[in-house]
């Protein structure tokens, strides 16, 4: 699914959209950074309620090209800058992290392993 | 080649700064993308863990045709029992590092995943240094 998709599915915003497009196919929930370093999910979306600059940085270092924050939570600048280096699509949305997964799951995104 | 950064502890702002100056670099050369992963994890769990734990430290790499050999190196209250250090879901961090969504006892271990070589030593009260190295 594309970006645009994606963000309508979770009723986000899209904070930031790198000019490459791809399809997301899988996705990866989690709060704990420890977590998202410790398995290979290269191209996976990562859904999480962790608003912060190390979310971005956990992204860059494990290759997920998209981060969608859950319930709203605020977005610094910081973030969208550091997003828009690593060409990391960055979405905003209102919804929970279950219901962002539901919602994606049954829309034909899977679990990354 | 070799580069150095410095590496501030407790300043979670930059915590991955470092590692992500050196996957830049290595991005230019012709290594597989996934060593290039493997290595960028190993460095930014070994940065997060002086910025977790230690005063100050610094991240030394040395890029070889082969390979690349990395030393991270700090002043703090070093490591008491290494070998419980490296068991997964042993921790000593903070609340605070654990807010920033690490801290679960799995930094270490995930290094040892990541890298061909690793070796660590401490000196209680004085600090620590890690070496690491990937082959390419």
């Amino acid at each position: 699914m594309t970006l645009q998709q994606l963000s309508n599915i979770v009723k986000g915003n899209i904070l930031h959209d790198p000019v490459k497009s791809m399809d997301y196919r899988h996705a990866f929930a989690s709060d704990l950074m420890s977590d998202v370093l410790r398995f290979h999910m290269d191209d996976a979306v990562l859904i999480t309620g962790l608003s912060t600059i190390q979310t971005v940085r956990t992204a860059e270092m494990s290759n997920l090209p998209c981060i969608v924050v859950a319930r709203g939570k605020q977005i610094s600048n910081e973030m969208i800058a550091l997003a828009s280096e690593n060409h990391i699509a960055l979405v905003s949305s209102p919804l929970t992290v279950f219901e962002i997964s539901g919602k994606l799951y049954m829309n034909g995104i899977k679990p990354v392993y | 080649m070799e580069v150095q950064y410095e590496i501030q502890g407790g300043d979670f702002s930059t915590a991955g700064q470092a590692s992500s100056e050196i996957k830049k670099l290595l991005k230019q050369f012709n290594i597989d993308p996934q060593i290039v992963r493997r290595i960028a994890i190993a460095l930014f769990e070994a940065e997060v863990n002086v910025v977790a734990h230690a005063y100050k430290g610094i991240m030394k790499a040395d890029i070889e045709p082969e390979s690349i050999r990395v030393i991270v190196e700090d002043e703090g209250p070093g490591i008491e029992d290494i070998e419980k250090a490296m068991e997964e879901g042993f921790s000593t961090a903070s609340e605070a590092v654990r807010q920033m969504g690490f801290g679960a006892g799995m930094g270490l271990p995930n290094i040892k995943k990541n890298v061909d070589e690793m070796i660590l030593t401490s000196v209680p009260g004085r600090g620590t240094c890690l070496k690491m190295k990937v082959l390419f």
